[in-house]
């Protein structure tokens, strides 16, 4: 016995509806939370990213402790968090001796974990520390640049991994317009070493410059560190094909037996099959049949015609 | 859109405009410079290029006035990463979309008010006064199909009840087939209310229509007549026989694919004429019967090296001589893989 459950208001409906997967996605949402043990560097690298990413972002405070992102069962109460909260991306920070100012940075696929990488906060500078003229910093929400330089994040294989997760992470959403008179933060992130990577978020200043194209002036605001790649986690083969199809992958059927011809242009091919001979009724079994309905048919058969001359007739 | 720049140094950057992306893949610290600071200003320095790239770019598409500033559309981005949610299936038709497409009936647009001839007025076409209710019938005239003692309004009643029940299960259906291929829409839930029966109580097991058909078909075989003369009831289909139908090939037949009278003499030709004959030959067993006989035969010698005795040969059965052989003949014996 089934039960159909609808929501009995709009606002729930709505927010149903909001949160059901769509062809063309926007930003995801972003999980900032910790584990039993963090320091001070560490609660400040949360709160900062969390303030950067203030639109769409939620913070945990309280310390979880049956996370274990990296571990076959820690991941279960990251996956309820995530399907309440519905965020695909998660940013983990505990801190241990053996793994100081650990961040990990997750993605969701399906409220799964989808691809992990650990990093290891070094040299943080937070936002009070910059000194920059306050009427220059950027607004809340709006979409960043984002530039990667190093020829590590082509080269080394958790670079490249890392600067994926850290594109999803600052892009913020996807947007179609945008006014240009509102760009005014950039991240920029250097690979100093083969797993060293320097971020640091900058305000844009807009010069005149001759031409349509403002002069770009970077000035350093808010937080900077160093991350330091410790571990990661690639996504296994068949969940990465699965979550890179998009919409416009599945129109490219070929239709078959249709060829285009520069001269004569669509053409198309016709097989006819093999007529089946012995398939085909016979249209008068008469001789098959015995003799009164033989003659009983051959009667009916006057009867029609002789009716079809009178109706001619008339 | 993936534009390649050309730098002061010769190489291009990757920038995808979509993204505000902008990714120079040819940077590299030949020695760490030994400050912070240093460091912290060759980023920076790189990172101004590279954001200049993607302005470059994104300053010369074209752009609309808005009031607070000009604004651009943005070419979808280039890079891909993967997606959140799964992609949604499109919806399957449901039973009633199926029929009217097969029977092309198209959707009519239908008006909010119509015309209710009971009360002279112009009502709703469903809800609270709405048109052809129940309760604003005076009187229901009597048919001559109608039982005496049925109460007419009851009946209507009843009838509508009937149809609200049909009607949800007849949603309930269409949901469960969407949920089965994933396309529930998002704000339906299926709950089941009541748990699967476990213990002693055995679920009620409910007969197929295939199965009755089996039952009936069994029944009728079971006749003297093999069910062909028993009265049907209307609606009724001949009485399906188990067990092995005859079927005559054609007289006539084309010379296409499947010419199967062909093929059926030439099947029987191959038997006969034994071109597979090793079909009709029982390798295995012909071997196995060969080895025992063999195996037989050095015991007997052994025997008889043992004891000697010639009188103990002669008492000895004669067995080998109405042993058949294992070698056979190609067609010689019907003991094939005949059909």
């Amino acid at each position: 016995m089934m039960k159909i459950k609808t929501p009995r208001s709009g606002r729930v409906r709505r927010a149903l509806e909001k949160r059901a997967p769509k062809l063309v996605e926007t930003g995801k949402k972003t999980l900032i939370l910790q584990g039993t043990k963090t320091s001070g560097t560490l609660n400040e690298v949360l709160s900062e990213i969390y303030h950067l990413k203030k639109g769409g972002a939620v913070r945990f405070t309280r310390k979880n402790d049956n996370i274990r992102p990296f571990e076959s069962g820690g991941e279960t109460s990251l996956e309820f968090f995530s399907l309440k909260t519905d965020c695909s991306i998660f940013v983990y920070g505990s801190h241990s001796k053996k793994r100081p100012n650990n961040l990990v940075l997750g993605r969701m696929y399906d409220h799964h974990v989808y691809d992990l990488v650990e990093v290891g906060v070094e040299n943080f500078k937070s936002i009070e520390s910059f000194t920059y003229d306050k009427k220059m910093a950027p607004r809340v929400g709006s979409k960043p640049f984002v530039a990667f330089v190093g020829e590590g994040f082509e080269n080394v294989d958790e670079l490249k991994h890392l600067k994926e997760v850290l594109l999803d992470l600052l892009r913020g959403e996807v947007v179609e317009n945008i006014n240009l008179a509102g760009l005014d933060r950039a991240y920029v992130c250097t690979a100093i070493s083969s797993n060293k990577v320097y971020l640091t978020h900058c305000a844009l200043r807009l010069k005149k410059s001759g031409s349509v194209v403002p002069r770009m002036e970077l000035v350093e605001v808010g937080p900077s560190m160093d991350l330091v790649v410790r571990r990661h986690r690639l996504p296994n083969e068949g969940l990465r094909k699965e979550a890179m199809k998009t919409a416009k992958d599945q129109p490219k059927k070929k239709i078959k037996n249709v060829s285009s011809d520069a001269i004569e242009g669509t053409i198309g091919k016709i097989y006819i099959p093999d007529q089946k001979v012995g398939d085909v009724a016979l249209p008068n079994k008469a001789k098959g049949v015995k003799r009164e309905r033989r003659e009983a048919k051959k009667k009916e058969a006057n009867e029609r015609a002789s009716k079809k001359q009178k109706e001619e007739s008339e | 859109m993936e534009m390649e720049m050309e730098t002061e140094s010769q190489k291009p950057y990757h920038v995808d405009v979509g993204n505000l992306l902008a990714f120079n893949p040819f940077h590299n610290f030949p020695s760490l410079p030994t400050s912070r600071d240093e460091l912290v200003k060759e980023c920076l320095q790189e990172g101004t290029k590279l954001v200049q790239a993607v302005a470059d770019s994104l300053f010369n598409l074209p752009s609309n006035e808005d009031v607070d500033g000009p604004l651009v559309k943005l070419p979808p981005p280039t890079t891909k990463l993967p997606r959140e949610k799964h992609l949604p299936k499109p919806k399957p038709p449901t039973k009633w979309e199926e029929f009217a497409k097969k029977k092309g009936i198209k959707n009519r647009k239908k008006d909010k008010v119509v015309w209710d001839e009971q009360t002279g007025k112009w009502k709703r076409r469903f809800g609270y006064d709405r048109v052809n209710d129940d309760k604003d019938i005076p009187i229901i005239e009597a048919k001559m199909t109608d039982e005496p003692g049925v109460d007419p309004f009851a009946k209507r009643q009843d009838d509508k009840k009937q149809r609200i029940v049909k009607q949800e299960k007849n949603r309930l259906q269409n949901l469960k087939q969407a949920a089965k291929i994933g396309a529930l829409p998002s704000h339906v839930q299926l709950a089941a209310t009541a748990l699967p029966i476990t213990g002693t109580q055995a679920p009620s097991k409910k007969v197929t229509k295939d199965e009755l058909g089996n039952v009936a078909g069994m029944a009728a075989t079971s006749t003297a007549s093999g069910g062909k003369f028993d009265r049907k009831l209307p609606g009724e289909k001949p009485a399906k026989k188990q067990g092995k139908h005859r079927k005559f090939l054609p007289v006539v037949e084309g010379s296409g694919i499947g010419s199967r009278e062909k093929e059926q003499t030439e099947n029987v030709l191959n038997k006969l004429i034994s071109k597979h004959s090793h079909e009709i030959l029982n390798v295995g067993k012909a071997v196995t019967m060969y080895n025992v006989k063999k195996e037989k035969k050095t015991r007997n010698k052994r025997n008889q090296e043992g004891k000697s005795s010639s009188a103990t040969d002669k008492l000895k059965p004669k067995k080998q001589l109405h042993k058949k052989t294992g070698k056979k003949g190609p067609g010689s014996s019907k003991k094939g893989k005949a059909k």
